[in-house]
């Protein structure tokens, strides 16, 4: 029997493919997508991308030998982002440290400095110099940290290696390195896919997605309204708009940085424009002081809240908590994050006062409490069923629920990792994400000489715990980049590149 | 900061080594109150350096105890510029007793705290900023140099 005729190859993944972990050159020279070679690729292009691309490129590898796979135009377009959305735009200021800069890999000058002398203002000296004891930390202006990283971002020549598309999966190569699937955007590229070969391959494609508390997440699918249960990361501007027309009440939910954000912008609105906004806070988890295991391991805490001037305690960024998770496997590691977990919030002084003014006005009421469900009320408002510990029933009616638990979905929600999850033998860290080295190399998928990294928040629950943090990106992205010098790459960086680099930096002239 | 106990001697040892011998080559000579050959002005001058790096190992242990009632397991910018106080006392006082005398004449008042103060604040100033300019690794590794 003559074999059946095979359609001329269309550029596309086959089955074939799909369903072979490892492929061939000729595999895919046979499904017809065309196939282009670079020594690095990431996959990505938001800041963890964008940081490891400037060490390279510092540590002296020419663009030529990196490419970005994005499908965001720069680097900050998504932090930008979610940032204006959770009530951060470009004037106000981050939660970050001074010298954690993701357009600078030495962090110094740090942003205070770089602040104080262009708007010639000591006082951001003095703030860094007492913080945090008799001043609340000193943090960077949004709008600094995006001019910046545009700054540095053509001084790497980082258009140049930016390719626009969506990274489709990831896959090893027979005889070493991987095959990087990316869908360009269409009507840019003659097939529907194409394909980068390439001996190192680095992952940081940023959050899996958003979650919804599945209470809120049930109510909208249910009643289908998406303008009154809101995620404090999607636009939610009606919420404040509404609020200014007639006298209203929020539901908050959450202990976090974004809870804050949104109350200051409920405050102040509140402030600004006389309004009559009554503000229902609920807290899972209540926290009412000093907590933690033992005295060298105390969180302050009050009103609902558990105070930290950052995402983690600070030394997980260079000092004794970086030093101790290094070494810790398994379970252990497990509760260590557990330690230092927990939903926490900068202890500001101005948020302090505001919340203070609304429990003595009675418009701001905090409470511990699980919500059971939502439902509309006669009137078209929102009924929350709230539980608490002390078996308190309470049902708040209100106009508007922001989520601002900010919960990240499983990393298995994304493509790329659910790919590498059940083809490259990717496994899971003891919390749940993607198990790397101390070099950020995913375990299990070395290829030949090849290795794949990856970087952010997919591998919290490593060795190193600050991952989802500018400084955390950029601890990442040094140990890959000095990886690859171990490889061979490129030079590792010693102090006297290191310092020449610099001044190129400062002078704002290539590397 | 965020040193780690071996960081913070680490890094104290290289300072004093590095900004702490260039400070005092150049202020020596310009103390306050001092006379006497340069060559004796200079071997008071080390003496008063090496016995901040030998007896700051020691104050580095009891600042790494102190500093584990920190949440944060940080040590505040400020903290490490006002040690200088009870560092500077101690060794002051130390000095006034002679125990150093059979290697050095001890410094007037003027002219010790004039080079201690003057060698802090820049090895202060030079582990707040500077000192990752070179070190690019020195940050993440809690202070320490090697």
């Amino acid at each position: 029997m003559a074999t059946p005729h095979v359609p001329a190859a269309a550029g596309d993944l086959t089955p074939e493919l799909l369903g072979t972990p490892e492929w061939t050159d000729q595999m895919v020279a046979a499904a017809g997508i065309p196939m282009h070679d670079i020594p690095f690729l990431t996959a990505g292009g938001g800041i963890g991308s964008f940081v490891t691309v400037d060490y390279l490129r510092i540590y002296g590898v020419p663009t030529s030998h990196i490419r970005v796979v994005s499908n965001i135009d720069y680097p900050w377009q998504t932090y930008e982002f979610l940032t204006r959305c959770s009530q951060i735009p470009r004037p106000e200021r981050i939660r970050s440290d001074s010298s954690s800069r993701p357009d600078n890999i030495w962090g110094f000058p740090s942003y205070a400095l770089e602040e104080a002398w262009k708007e010639k203002n000591p006082r951001y000296l003095w703030n860094v110099l007492t913080e945090p004891l008799l001043n609340d930390y000193w943090t960077p202006r949004a709008g600094t940290v995006f001019e910046n990283l545009e700054r540095e971002a053509k001084r790497i020549g980082y258009w140049d290696m930016l390719v626009k598309g969506q990274v489709r999966m990831v896959r090893k190569r027979v005889g070493g390195g991987y095959f990087t699937v990316v869908t360009p955007p269409e009507g840019t590229a003659p097939t529907k896919r194409i394909v980068f070969r390439s001996r190192f391959v680095h992952l940081a494609v940023g959050y899996p997605g958003l979650k919804f508390l599945p209470d809120l997440q049930e109510f909208r699918q249910k009643y289908g309204d998406y303008q009154h249960v809101v995620n404090a990361y999607e636009p939610h501007e009606q919420v404040y708009e509404f609020l200014k027309t007639r006298p209203g009440t929020v539901v908050i939910r959450g202990g976090g940085i974004v809870a804050s954000r949104v109350l200051q912008r409920l405050f102040d609105d509140r402030e600004k424009y006389n309004l009559q906004t009554q503000i229902v806070h609920i807290f899972r988890t209540f926290i009412t002081g000093s907590h933690g295991p033992h005295i060298w391991m105390r969180r302050k805490g009050g009103d609902g809240w558990a105070y930290q001037g950052f995402n983690y305690p600070k030394s997980v960024w260079g000092g004794q908590l970086k030093a101790e998770m290094r070494k810790l496997e398994g379970a252990a590691r497990a509760q260590k994050y557990k330690d230092m977990g927990g939903t926490n919030t900068p202890k500001r002084r101005r948020w302090q006062e505001q919340m203070a003014q609304g429990r003595a006005g009675g418009y701001y009421h905090a409470f511990q409490g699980v919500v059971e469900k939502v439902e509309p009320a006669p009137d078209g408002r929102l009924v929350s069923h709230v539980r608490s510990k002390d078996g308190t029933i309470r049902q708040p009616v209100a106009d508007y629920i922001i989520d601002c638990t900010g919960l990240e979905a499983d990393i298995a929600e994304h493509r790329v990792f659910a790919d590498l999850l059940q083809y490259s033998g990717a496994y899971r860290n003891p919390v749940g994400r993607l198990e790397v080295e101390r070099h950020f190399e995913v375990k299990n998928t070395a290829s030949g000489d090849g290795a794949l990294y990856a970087s952010g928040s997919a591998t919290l629950g490593g060795y190193f715990p600050g991952v989802d943090t500018f400084l955390g990106l950029q601890v990442a992205a040094q140990e890959i980049a000095d990886d690859l010098a171990r490889r061979g790459f490129c030079r590792k960086m010693g102090p006297v590149r290191s310092t020449t680099q610099w001044f190129k930096w400062a002078f704002n002239s290539p590397v | 900061m965020v040193p780690t106990l071996f960081g913070r001697i680490q890094t104290r040892l290289f300072l004093l080594a590095t900004v702490g011998v260039i400070v005092t080559l150049i202020i020596v000579p310009f103390l306050p109150g001092t006379s006497g050959p340069i060559g004796d002005l200079y071997a008071t001058g080390f003496m008063v350096l090496v016995s901040v790096a030998v007896l700051g190992v020691i104050w580095e242990f009891i600042y790494h105890f102190l500093m584990q009632f920190r949440w944060e397991k940080d040590w505040p910018t400020l903290f490490g510029l006002l040690t200088f106080i009870n560092e500077g006392l101690l060794l002051f006082f130390l000095l006034r007793t002679g125990i150093l005398d059979s290697i050095a004449d001890a410094p007037p008042a003027g002219a010790f705290w004039t080079h201690f103060i003057v060698v802090w604040l820049c090895v202060w100033l030079v582990a707040n900023g500077p000192m990752r300019v070179p070190f690019i690794r020195w940050r993440f590794r809690g202070g320490r140099v090697l």
